[in-house]
């Protein structure tokens, strides 16, 4: 994947509206919104509850559409894509990351893992060994055969991270990944992301309500009101 | 296949639930598949009727008798090829449940009449030197443990012997087979003769009248043919195709057919709607799940096919296990004892119940299926 075009930005979100529509009523998450992201960074989003920015994280990761203005991740016109290609793209560029995990309980460590290489052609000999790999890269190798339910929050969150990462996507997104996790365990899961930006260059953007959380990013952005700010409003 | 492992995880999810659903669905398959085998022992002989074939009977009732004479000016009626008389012993193995058909026929008409009757040469003619002898199907032979040689007492219920007893004494000469699985194998046939020179009553008359044609197209013609030689005479004859006098037969209990069928519709409807509230249920409870599946790059067709997975195998298990056990249940007999001498699960009944594991399969999980194709990530990802 390219760096869009030629601006050195992985992610340009031009003039982007959100409108959700409840019954008659229309809610207007985002006006107007410009973001750019380049390649490597750890962008963390900040904001009140129901400033937008879940929204603005589905908006790139191309879970959402927007309703005005333009998605460009890596040079493609995600915006454009049809479910079937968006689908298929975030099978490949996209790693999620959820506040709840969103584990599948009924298989272990490694098999949630190994769930987004399902989708390659990859052998199952293959897939075992990306797993394994990724499950190495959140130091949880010795859990592969556990169940959710016989894992920590932490280690469901680890568990989580390797599923994001197993298919080395271009872009990470993380919505409230501590948001369900006790201060130590916040910590390893920030150094993991922080690891996984300083030492794989794996850009970044992370929703927190945490400002420690935000601290471990290489830039933070508040949202309000759906605009965007470098600084959080008073 | 890769899906396969996922489909199968997600059914173990609810132990109980799963198992709960997979009995029901047995039980409908059971049912269905045991049903269809009394449904075709009811039919037992229309399916391998001869088109060829037409039964001529009184016109009042078959248990009214008809004249011996009647043969030979039946055999000159234009369009009959041949015609043997046939006569309900109606007698007693050793007790009342031991229910089989016995009937004294001519021996040299019989196998030339019924093709799908196979006798060895040796046999038949062991019958023709034999005027005591009889001639009995593979499967009542097996079932009483019969040899040849073996000397059979019957006791009558009507047909009282000459010298004032009720045993009919015979001797075993020969077993046939049936050609196909829906021929009957449970007959007794002894021979005309032996039987009109020993019964106390009702010298030179017999039951019904088998009649080949020489045109089964024109079955119908000729039958109308016959009734008419016979009209105004004390005994008037009804001719009709050999299926249709079987099918009148089998009537006389019920439209069987359409009471198993019933019963099968009912069956299924209710595990129909079990089956689909459990998958209804299932998409329910994993909303989240299926968000982040489709989150982390599974299609809105990908979603559909898992659902519909879990709905198939569901129904795969079920319905297999359910014909697999009516097959077992069918392959130990018939449960009267005899009542249902052709008692078997037909292949294409066998086959119906395949395609039905589909039909309740795909009806069952469709909607729950597309409900989970339509998910919207964001909302759903959430709940």
């Amino acid at each position: 994947m390219s760096d869009g075009r030629g601006n050195g930005l992985l992610v340009n979100l031009d003039s982007v509206d959100k409108v959700f529509k409840r019954g008659s009523e229309e809610i207007h998450v985002l006006g107007g919104l410009n973001l750019g992201i380049p390649r490597g960074e750890f962008l963390a989003l900040m904001g009140p509850s129901g400033s937008g920015k879940t929204t603005l994280l589905n908006l790139v990761g191309g879970l959402d559409r927007p309703s005005e203005g333009t998605v460009e991740v890596g040079g493609e016109r995600i915006d454009k894509l049809s479910d079937r290609k968006l689908a298929s793209w975030r099978s490949r560029h996209v790693g999620l990351v959820f506040q709840f995990y969103n584990l599948l309980p009924v298989l272990t460590a490694q098999k949630n893992v190994e769930l987004p290489l399902l989708l390659t052609n990859l052998s199952r000999a293959e897939r075992v060994r990306h797993a394994a790999i990724a499950l190495d890269i959140v130091g949880l190798s010795h859990r592969a055969k556990h169940y959710p339910r016989q894992l920590s929050g932490g280690e469901q969150q680890r568990t989580g991270i390797a599923r994001a990462i197993v298919t080395d996507p271009t872009i990470l997104l993380c919505d409230e990944p501590t948001g369900d996790l006790d201060r130590k365990s916040s910590d390893e899961i920030l150094d993991i992301l922080q690891a996984l930006n300083r030492e794989q260059g794996k850009t970044i953007v992370m929703v927190t309500h945490d400002i420690h959380a935000a601290s471990r990013a290489t830039r933070t952005l508040y949202l309000n009101k759906g605009m965007l700010t470098t600084e959080p409003e008073e | 296949m890769k899906y396969f492992y996922l489909v199968w995880c997600n059914l173990r999810r609810k132990k109980l639930r799963t198992l709960l659903t997979v009995l029901s669905i047995l039980v409908a398959f059971l049912l269905f598949g045991y049903l269809a085998a009394i449904r075709q022992a009811f039919n037992a002989g229309i399916d391998v009727a001869g088109a060829d074939r037409l039964v001529v009977r009184h016109k009042i009732s078959i248990i009214q008798l008809l004249p011996e004479t009647y043969e030979s000016r039946m055999e000159q009626i234009p369009g009959v090829d041949n015609a043997m008389h046939m006569t309900w012993f109606g007698g007693i193995y050793q007790k009342p449940s031991n229910f089989f058909a016995q009937m004294p026929v001519e021996p040299e008409e019989l196998f030339d009449m019924y093709p799908e009757y196979l006798i060895s040469d040796e046999h038949k003619k062991a019958w023709l030197d034999t005027k005591s002898g009889v001639i009995a199907g593979r499967q009542i032979a097996e079932r009483f443990g019969w040899k040849v040689g073996d000397r059979i007492p019957i006791q009558a219920t009507a047909w009282t012997h000459k010298s004032g007893s009720e045993t009919w004494e015979f001797d075993l000469v020969g077993i046939y087979d049936g050609a196909e699985k829906g021929t009957d194998d449970t007959q007794f046939f002894f021979r005309y003769d032996f039987f009109e020179e020993s019964r106390a009553w009702g010298s030179g008359l017999v039951g019904w009248y088998v009649v080949r044609v020489d045109d089964p197209q024109k079955a119908a013609e000729t039958a109308a043919t016959i009734d008419a030689e016979f009209a105004n005479s004390p005994r008037e004859t009804k001719a009709e195709p050999e299926g249709a006098f079987i099918q009148g037969f089998a009537n006389q209990v019920g439209n069987i057919g359409l009471i198993i069928m019933s019963i099968v519709a009912a069956a299924f409807f209710t595990i129909l709607l079990v089956t689909g509230n459990t998958m209804a249920y299932t998409v329910y409870e994993r909303t989240s799940e299926l968000a982040m599946l489709k989150a982390i790059g599974f299609s809105d067709r990908g979603v559909l096919g898992l659902v519909l997975g879990e709905s198939f195998l569901l129904a795969i298990i079920g319905g297999s296990l359910g014909l697999g056990l009516a097959w077992i249940l069918v392959s130990m007999g018939d449960p009267t004892g005899g009542t249902l001498p052709v008692f078997f699960f037909p292949v294409k009944d066998l086959l119906l119940g395949i395609v039905l594991i589909g039909l309740m399969a795909l009806t069952a999980g469709i909607l729950p299926a597309m409900q989970a194709q339509r998910l919207q990530i964001a909302d759903a990802i959430r709940r």
